[in-house]
């Protein structure tokens, strides 16, 4: 005897957290049952193996048919098919968009094409996350990508808009959707160990800073003409970064920086000897970032750069974050004092992201 | 032109891609009403379209308007070739008919298509303006209520309850017309539905007409089913009760002091007067089969084996004449009907005076072809022999009315089953007629006589008793007889006094049949037929008796044929009613006693036995008031025979006395163990888990012993279809298969469900078709609703003893009707009772004709009758024209997406209706080619039902409406062809929309004692979701 059909419907959606999460993870039916009588269930409730897969079955086949609404969770709203209290419906749009630490670090900054989709099943292997969650991450992702990609105001509060994501994650997507955009290379050994919420912080400043809508974010202002844009970097700006040049390659404009640092800091670092012999190396290496960032290619280094010029030198010569925070601080700041240098307000611009996203990538 | 239609197309959204190279629709819509059109502009390139229409208005008369639907068709234009069809929307519009209902329908409708299920969704408002009409010889009967529930609706009040209407009508099934062949699955579909649509329209128009002539306003306890005959055509029938409704002025009054919507009506009912003693009593559906074959003997004590039509029938014992007291009130008021049926299951107080027992009736036909769909005689000679058979059942039990009446079909290949039932009762003429209105309201003080107890007393002759039954002076009133068990098809009436909790009892069944062809067939089914019978009601007695209970509320047999297998399927809600004497235990008796090792096995089975009466009773908290034997004193000096199921003649009453193990003192109930068979019912007894802690579960509206609900429902549906594997299938296998299939399903209704604990599962609706050769399709329809555990039932009872004092009975006037008897009342049965094992069908056609003219002769005299018995006094138009217009906006004005509960019940948790919108009857047809690809056979059919939730719920929507309450879901027929790759689906389902206000947002000031009060107490126990 053999269960041809097995369905039960309620008049409001019953969904089971805990077999929802299996089905997220990618677990075929089989496995969730296997992983469900691990834990417990059937001692807890007397249930038989038999009523435990015929139900696991039938939170797949609703999560299935829920799957195609959670592509556009506004439709999950407003369909009429699946009567869902309005938490439920939240926390089946905020689960479905959640994402694995270690997926994302595989992905993040790389084009979400159908080349990244192949190596889905390396990632997968290599996380240990089943390839199903995986393609979901990555469709959510491409998904999100393209909905906002081309679209005009705020990233975040679009991608709050059309995906009814939290502000978390929602903030979570924009630096994905950004890096992604961007290109940003995150996947270099010595990158590996920066942490998914160190780049997400990055991004945000950058988003906040360098974009063309933080140009345009004249509060007075919301129907300026400017191309509000939070996805692609501020090409004028980056044209600009250039005359930043002239910090290191003006001889006496270099030395005369250092030492203004120099006189502040001294007494105050414990690394004050090392700060010293390395200064010139450290900011060839941070104006020669910024100088570089008008090509693409420049670009999509940059927190490789950004380790290898900085990062990579005070780690080894042991400084303590307290330490980078004084001297970066006192870095930028000082800048203002050169009075042969015009660009301070290019400077701010530039320094000002890139010390909070230094001394946040400043970890072990 | 009696009205003005006005429908008006306002925008769409979420529709499908039409237009694969744009990935857009350029979509119009097609309203459609009678044979008039209007279409819409093409809105260009959008998947929301706005159109805006202006008002459309059709013109038409009333009785168009009651048949048709109003079809709503969204198409995508194409300029180069034939438009396509995107779906469609049909809105029944007859609520918007009466008055006191809806006034507009407005809302989003899901976009439907047989093919391809919901696509996208569509904004329509319609209106309609109706001019009155003073044509007395209209086909129309716009203004008649119609209602799903089966009590009367709780803003309503009855003022007389007429009785039985009913009507079917047939049509030729568009599936099996020639033109089938050549047009698309979607146009076949399509037809079907329209023409299910408007034959639905009719009959309830019909049936309208029969309540205007009645003089009554509103049918109650509507049931409309569709019998799918096949090649022989498709016939819409339906039943109700006619009655005349008052709307309460001010519902509040009637408002519970507690959580239990459904205890309204606490008035002690109406007792009768105490000058009967000598009427005698009951059903026990306790039978000694003694001959070798079922005898007429039996089919009387369980008044369901009698069938009729296939010339099988051992008919009902009349056994001379009927002398049975009544009142003559009481039968001049039910004579002037022909068929004294009440469909409804819970009445007014006072209403239901004496509940004799299950009446049923079966007939096996052989279907043909109809002829001509205008005269559906045939069919209705069918159910009216049928009914004709309810009758005389009832009035062998001493009863002049059946109530919780029901009627249903099983169909394979060109053999019917048609079944009915209810149960006999004798009720209170106080409702039935206009004259005596006055008294009605009045409330009048009198002596307290005991309540509770009064409709388990007989109703009929103790000297004279249709079966052998075991009687016993009430154990509430200590007056009048009452019988050792009561089945019943109703509710538990509100004023019973219940020990205990109740408990969902199934009887389950399975008979192999030979395959064979046309009368041969039918032949074989009615063979089988009083052995079901006498099985399932074998089942239900110990399983009863098992849970340590006395009666059965709700019972509900279906018999359902298939190609080679009948199955049987008995619900019901078992209760110990403390009128009724406390049940005997199950004693096994061995047939060979002098065996030692069988006798070891025998007594370790009655331990077993008796540590699960002795569980229930712990489990179902039965600890009935201890009644001292002496005081009671039977006064009818029975034999033990009478209590005892025989399965052999051998039987000697000595092994019985020694293996006396079980319940000392009480009759106990044997089972001899005589066979391998028996031995599998006494296991098959202790198969049945019991519901896990936290959970309850019955058939009846309400679980008795719980009062306390909480808000939170879930109303479902389950289905099952399992194939059966081995091909020499025994009747055992089968049965334990058919067995596992109801348990399994309960156990992952139990697991899934579990969030709600405590909770109980109510109107569990089991239905069993047979679809293929090896398959059984199993549909659960039910709620689960939470309770809470702690709250004290105070307020319940401080309101019964409210109502006590004002009881109103006015029995004095009872009183003076004299007592007549009446022989007379029925001819006695004209055939001898055959043998029902062997069915002599040459005959058939005999007996059947002149069973026909037996009826017609005593519809004619029946209807002669009426004639003397003139109905007076026309209190109120029937129509109820503007006096009772309440057109109060609805209270929901949600913007986003309502919540629209669904419930089987008649009321909501918590929450009070405050006004009935119309009926929701709608059917809808799927079907796929593509099965794989929608996630095969489950995948298919889980889609469907949610498709069919959620247009059920938007269009209550649209009419204003947060609730469907009496949802049913009357058919649920799938078919699949997996080698084709296709799958088809039928589904019916029906209800009464309403819209309900929340106790708690009703009586803010009021309520805030109580929860204040219960804070503490359900701090812990809550559910939230």
């Amino acid at each position: 005897m053999t269960s041809e059909l097995d369905i039960f419907v309620g008049n409001t959606t019953l969904i089971d957290e805990d077999v929802y999460r299996l089905w997220l993870d990618g677990y075929s039916v089989s496995d969730a049952v296997a992983l469900r009588v691990r834990s417990g269930i059937l001692e807890q409730t007397g249930a038989t193996a038999a009523v435990l897969q015929s139900d696991t079955m039938d939170h797949y086949r609703t999560f299935h048919m829920l799957e195609r609404l959670l592509h556009a969770p506004p439709k999950l709203l407003h369909q009429l098919i699946f009567q869902i209290p309005p938490s439920r419906q939240a926390l089946l749009i905020e689960r479905y968009y959640a994402f694995d630490e270690a997926f994302v670090r595989e992905v993040l900054g790389k084009k979400l094409s159908k080349g990244t989709k192949k190596d889905l099943d390396d990632i997968s292997t290599k996380t240990g996350i089943t390839l199903k969650s995986c393609r979901r991450q990555f469709d959510n992702f491409k998904r999100v990508f393209k909905v906002v990609e081309e679209m005009r105001g705020s990233l975040v509060d679009n991608i709050q808009q059309h995906f009814l994501l939290s502000d978390r994650l929602s903030r979570d997507y924009a630096a994905i959707v950004f890096f992604a955009n961007n290109r940003f290379e995150t996947g270099k050994k010595k990158l590996q160990y920066l942490s998914f919420g160190d780049f997400a912080f990055c991004a945000e400043l950058m988003i906040q800073n360098w974009t063309l809508g933080a140009v345009g974010e004249a509060p007075t202002d919301p129907d300026s003409q400017v191309d509000d844009m939070d996805v692609d970097l501020d090409k004028e700006f980056l044209q600009d970064l250039k005359e930043l040049k002239v910090l290191v390659a003006d001889k006496d404009l270099l030395d005369l920086h250092k030492s203004l640092v120099c006189t502040t800091l001294r007494g105050k670092l414990t690394v004050f000897s090392e700060m010293e012999a390395n200064f010139k190396n450290l900011s060839r290496g941070l104006v020669n970032v910024a100088a570089k960032l008008t090509h693409n290619k420049d670009v999509r280094d940059l927190f490789v750069d950004l380790v290898e010029k900085f990062v990579e030198p005070c780690r080894s010569d042991h400084w303590p974050l307290a330490d980078v925070r004084l001297f970066l601080n006192q870095y930028s700041a000082s800048v203002h004092s050169l009075d042969g240098f015009r660009h301070q307000a290019l400077w701010d611009r530039y320094m000002g992201t890139l010390r909070g996203c230094l001394l946040r990538l400043y970890h072990d | 032109m009696p009205g003005k239609l006005k429908v008006k197309i306002v925008a769409g959204r979420h529709l499908p891609v039409m237009d694969r190279a744009s990935d857009l629709t350029d979509a119009f819509v097609e309203v459609k009403f009678g044979n008039t059109t209007f279409k819409t502009d093409v809105y260009l390139k959008s998947l929301n379209p706005q159109w805006n229409s202006e008002w459309f208005k059709f013109e038409v008369d009333d009785e168009d308007l009651q048949d048709e639907p109003l079809q709503i068709t969204v198409l995508d234009h194409d300029t180069y070739s034939a438009n396509d069809a995107i779906g469609k929307v049909y809105i029944d519009i007859d609520p918007l008919l009466y008055s006191e209902a809806a006034t507009v329908i407005s809302g989003w409708f899901p976009i439907y298509d047989t093919i391809h299920g919901i696509r996208g969704e569509i904004n329509v408002i319609v209106k309609v303006d109706l001019f009155n009409d003073l044509n007395r010889f209209r086909q129309s009967s716009c203004g008649v209520k119609f209602f799903c529930t089966t009590s009367i609706p709780k803003c309503y009040r009855a003022v007389i309850i007429h009785g039985f209407v009913e009507e079917l009508v047939v049509n030729e099934d568009p599936e099996y017309q020639w033109i089938d062949r050549i047009r698309t699955p979607r146009a076949s579909n399509e037809a079907r539905q329209r023409l299910i649509s408007l034959m639905s329209g009719e009959l309830q128009r019909k049936i309208g007409l029969k309540v205007l002539e009645m003089r009554g306003n509103a049918v109650v306890g509507y049931l409309q089913c569709f019998d799918l005959e096949g090649e022989s055509g498709l016939v819409v029938r339906a039943i109700g009760t006619a009655c005349t409704l008052d709307k309460l002025s001010s519902p509040a009054a009637f408002l519970p002091a507690c959580n239990s919507p459904s205890k309204e009506m606490k008035e002690s009912p109406l007792v009768h007067p105490p000058s009967h003693g000598c009427r005698s009593t009951h059903n026990s559906p306790i039978h000694t089969a003694t001959g070798s074959r079922l005898t007429q003997n039996f089919s009387v004590s369980v008044p369901t084996l009698i069938y009729t039509g296939m010339g099988s029938g051992s008919a009902g014992k009349e056994g001379g004449p009927f002398k049975a007291l009544l009142r003559q009130q009481t039968q001049s008021a039910l004579e002037q009907r022909e068929f004294p049926f009440f469909t409804l299951t819970a009445f007014p107080p006072g209403f239901l005076v004496h509940v004799g027992g299950v009446v049923s009736a079966r007939s096996v036909k052989l279907l043909d072809r109809i002829h001509n769909p205008d005269e559906p005689e045939t069919r209705d000679a069918w159910w009216a022999e049928i009914r004709q058979e309810i009758k005389s059942h009832a009035k062998a039990l001493g009863c002049h009315a059946v109530v919780g009446y029901s009627e249903s079909t099983s169909i394979c290949e060109e053999v019917c089953i048609l079944s009915a039932s209810g149960t006999a009762a004798v009720l209170n003429p106080r409702f039935l007629q206009d004259g005596t209105l006055e008294g009605c309201l009045e409330q009048r003080l009198e002596e307290n006589l005991p309540v509770g107890c009064g409709f388990c007393h007989i109703p009929y002759d103790e000297l004279n008793m249709p079966f052998p039954a075991h009687l016993t002076y009430c154990y509430n009133c200590r007056k009048q007889k009452v019988p050792d068990v009561l089945f019943t098809t109703i509710d538990l009436p509100t004023d019973a006094t219940v020990v205990g909790k109740g408990c969902l009892i199934q009887a389950r069944l399975c008979r192999l049949k030979k395959k064979a062809q046309a009368e041969a067939n039918a032949t074989a089914i009615s063979n089988l037929l009083p052995f079901m019978e006498y099985e399932v009601h074998t089942q239900l007695m110990n399983k009863l008796k098992l849970k340590g209970m006395n009666a059965l509320f709700g019972l509900r047999i279906q018999i359902t044929v298939g190609e080679n297998m009948l199955m049987g399927l008995a619900s019901a809600t078992g209760v110990y009613l403390a009128a009724l004497p406390t049940p005997g235990g199950i004693q096994i008796a061995g047939k060979t006693p002098n065996d030692g090792s069988y006798e070891q096995h025998i007594s370790h089975m009655q331990k077993k036995i008796n540590d699960t009466i002795a569980k229930n009773k712990e489990l179902y908290e039965i600890n009935p008031p201890e009644t001292s034997e002496e005081l009671i004193g039977s006064p009818i000096p029975e034999p033990r025979q009478h209590s005892r199921l025989l399965r052999s003649q051998s039987e000697s009453s000595d092994e019985v006395t020694e293996l006396d193990l079980s319940h000392g003192k009480k009759d106990a109930f044997v089972l001899e163990i005589d066979d391998t068979d028996a031995l599998e019912d006494v296991h098959s007894l202790l198969t049945d888990v019991p519901p896990p802690p936290g959970f309850y579960s019955c058939n009846t509206e309400i679980m008795p012993g719980i009062n306390n609900w909480t808000s939170e429902i879930q109303m479902f549906t389950s289905v099952r279809v399992t194939r059966l594997s081995s091909l020499n299938l025994t009747n055992q296998a089968l049965n334990k298969n058919f067995n596992d299939l109801c348990e399994n399903l309960l156990k992952s209704l139990y697991f899934k469900l579990r969030s709600m604990i405590p909770c109980c599962l109510c109107h569990v609706n089991f239905t069993v078709s047979l679809p293929e050769d090896e398959l059984i399709q199993v549909t659960v329809t039910a709620v689960a609703i939470t309770f809470d555990k702690n709250q004290a039932l105070q307020t319940t009872k401080t309101h019964v003893e409210k109502s006590l004092q004002r009881a109103s009975t006015d029995n004095e006037e009872l009183l003076q009707f004299p007592l007549e008897l009446c022989s007379d009342s029925i001819p006695s049965h004209p055939f001898p009772p055959a043998k029902a094992t062997s069915v002599d069908y040459s005959s058939f056609a005999d007996r059947c004709s002149s069973w026909i003219e037996l009826i017609k002769l005593k519809a004619q005299t029946i209807r002669r009758g009426s004639i003397k018995t003139t109905v007076t006094v026309e209190k109120a138009s029937p129509m109820g024209e503007g006096n009772f217009r309440n057109r109060s906006a609805p209270p929901c004005a949600n913007s986003t997406v309502g919540v629209v509960k669904m419930t089987p019940l008649s009321f909501i948790p918590g929450a009070k209706i405050t006004k009935y919108l119309g009926i929701i009857n709608m059917f809808f047809i799927r079907e796929t080619t593509s099965l794989r690809e929608e996630g095969g056979v489950s995948g298919f059919l889980h889609a469907f039902i949610a498709e069919v939730f959620a247009m059920v719920r938007a269009h209550v929507a649209a009419l204003g409406g947060n609730a469907v309450v009496s949802y049913i879901m009357k058919q649920c027929v799938f078919m699949e062809n997996p080698n084709k790759n296709q799958a088809q689906c039928l589904i019916n389902v029906s209800g009464d929309a309403v819209v309900f206000v929340r106790e708690s947002d009703l009586e803010v000031v009021s309520t805030q004692h109580p929860t204040a009060n219960c804070q503490p107490l359900c701090a812990g126990g809550e559910v939230t979701t």
